[in-house]
Formats: C-alpha cells, structure tokens, sequence
C-alpha cells in the first residue's frame, strides 16, 4: 500500500508540475510568459547540455578528452549534414570506443 | 502513415539511450525487491527518468508523502519550464494535448521544441507519436530490466552519451537556426556559474531562476531584436 502511494504521489507532483503552466497560462496567455515560451528553449537546452556533463571531471583521468572529442563530433557533424540521428549515433560511437582505449 | 514514419525517425536517436536506461532502473528497482507490475506503473505513470532512479531509494526507505512530494519537486521543477516554453506551440493541439504535456520529458522536449517542419493538420499527430514511441521505448527497458534482474552480459558502457549527443545536437541545430544567441548564451553562462558556485547537487534550480531573471531583464532589447 505505502508503495502505491509514494509511487501516486511522486506521478501526481510530476503531474503537476507537467500540467501547472498550461492550466495557469493556457487560455490567456500573458505576452511576457510567451516572450519566455520563445527565449527559454535555446536556454533550457543549454541548460541540459551541462546537466549531462555536470559530472565531469577535467582534473582527473580521463580529464573530459572523451566528452570532448565525442561532443565536438556532434556539433561538426551537426553542422555540416543536420541530421540529429546521425550526430548522435557517430558521437556515441566515439565516445563509447574512447572510454575503452583511455 | 507518413506522419507515423516521420516520428518514429525522429525518435530514433531516444531509442538506444531510454531503452538501456530504462534496464538499468529496472535493474535497481527489481534488486530493491519490486516486481515487474512496479516497473511498469512507475515508468507508465511517472514516465520522469532521473525521477524513478531517486524513487527507488523512496521506496526502499519508506519516505512519507510530504518527503516524496518536495523531492520530486526538486527534481523535477525544470518540467515547469519545459511546459512554459510549450504553451504557445500546444495550443491547438486538440485531443492529443494531456497526452502532450504529460509525456513532456528532457528528451521528448528537445525533439519537439524546435520542429516546426510539419503542416498544420498533421504537427499534433506528429508530436503524439514522437512522445508515444518514446514512452514506449522508457516503459519496454524498465520492464525488460526488472524481468532480467541482472546485468545485459555485453558491456553497454558509455551508451547514455547518447542523451548528452541529443542535447548537444539539438543545440547545435538551434544556433544554425537563429540569428540571436542571447538566450542560448544566457543559458550556458548561467548553468555554468551556478555549477561553479552551487556544486553538482544543487544547481538545477538556481541556474534557473537565475536564467528567468536575465531573460526578463533583457526583455525590451531582446523583443525589439525580433
């Protein structure tokens, strides 16, 4: 039973907080949440992008060189054939060969 | 069927990364001695990954309501940000919107913040199946690793760089996009200073009020740029 209702309670928060702004915002949207709905994806994603690395250390081995050499594989190939699956598969793939020969 | 193969295509880069994360938290959950009916609830119900990972310690701790609700809260607070910046975009979305903003995870935002490649009738389609198949994938490796129980025998080591390469990607694409880098340089500049001053724990909600505040105290210049 006491499973059942952490489980509940961490859905319904998670829920909630999925839910929140479109029910406070949705139907009259005020002007300045839509100039935050335009500005904060670039942000949030920037954001994202060093939450994953937050754990990295480039003061011991293997100093951040896989992260490194696996990201800008990323953006090169993102910038050059803008196809995400393709940036991704080829960045992981370095990444993965990296950490088993440093 | 077109709008179908569309979506499945764009989830293909979540595919690998949820799958194996998803093994890995059933992994943890069926060690914690939950069945695979717990596996399936959570990642149907939850659906919120860094989320069900804390959860386990919860569960096995025996946490009270009141625990359970401020941590997920402080967990999962940057969904208020993603479903902010997504109101604009889901407004017409119909009967697929609960779906939509409920399936709303880091993954599924950063594959459908920006797509804006589809026509006005099949786009809500298109962002149902995008956020269906990657649900699908989260829910298929949690159940398969609480069935396993144990450890995949290939080593999977380094996989979830795949998460990291999608954000990356997806940022990427956002800068060949735009003209102004402002909000993307605000972004990096102020996660980067909250994790120097705040540490790894605890820098989530910091970076972003600190990130609201120089987004709306640019406000005027940045309106008038567009």
């Amino acid at each position: 039973m006491t499973t059942a209702m952490i489980i509940a309670a961490m859905a319904g928060t998670t829920m909630a907080l999925r839910f929140l702004p479109f029910l406070v915002f949705g139907k009259d949207t005020p002007k300045y949440i839509s100039y935050l709905g335009k500005v904060l994806p670039q942000a949030i994603i920037a954001l994202l992008v060093v939450y994953c690395l937050k754990d990295v250390s480039i003061m011991s081995h293997p100093f951040g060189i896989p992260e490194l050499i696996a990201g800008v594989s990323v953006v090169i190939m993102q910038a050059w054939k803008r196809n995400a699956v393709i940036s991704i598969l080829l960045g992981t793939v370095i990444y993965m060969f990296i950490i088993r020969i440093m | 069927m077109e709008v179908i193969k569309k979506a499945f295509y764009r989830s293909i880069p979540v595919m690998a990364g949820y799958i194996v994360l998803g093994i890995g938290f059933g992994i943890l959950l069926h060690n914690a001695g939950y069945g695979v009916i717990w596996a399936a609830a959570m990642s149907v119900f939850i659906y919120a990954g860094s989320m069900q990972y804390v959860g386990i310690g919860l569960l096995t701790g025996g946490a009270s309501i009141i625990t359970t609700v401020i941590t997920t809260i402080m967990v999962n607070a940057r969904h208020l940000f993603y479903s902010i910046s997504m109101i604009d975009k889901y407004k017409r979305s119909g009967k697929y919107k609960p779906y939509l903003i409920f399936a709303l995870t880091d993954e599924t935002y950063s594959l459908l913040c920006d797509d804006e490649d589809h026509s006005e009738e099949t786009i809500n389609r298109y962002r149902f199946f995008v956020s269906l198949f990657n649900q699908c994938y989260w829910v298929i490796g949690s159940v398969a690793g609480c069935l396993l129980g144990t450890v995949i025998p290939f080593s999977t080591k380094g996989i979830e760089f795949s998460m990291t390469a999608l954000f990356i990607a997806s940022f990427t694409e956002q800068w060949i996009n735009s003209k102004n880098h402002i909000p993307a340089l605000t972004g990096l500049g102020c996660t980067l200073l909250c994790l120097i001053i705040f540490g790894s724990d605890r820098f989530m909600i910091p970076s972003m009020l600190l990130i609201t505040l120089i987004l709306t105290l640019i406000r005027g210049r940045e309106e008038k740029a567009s």
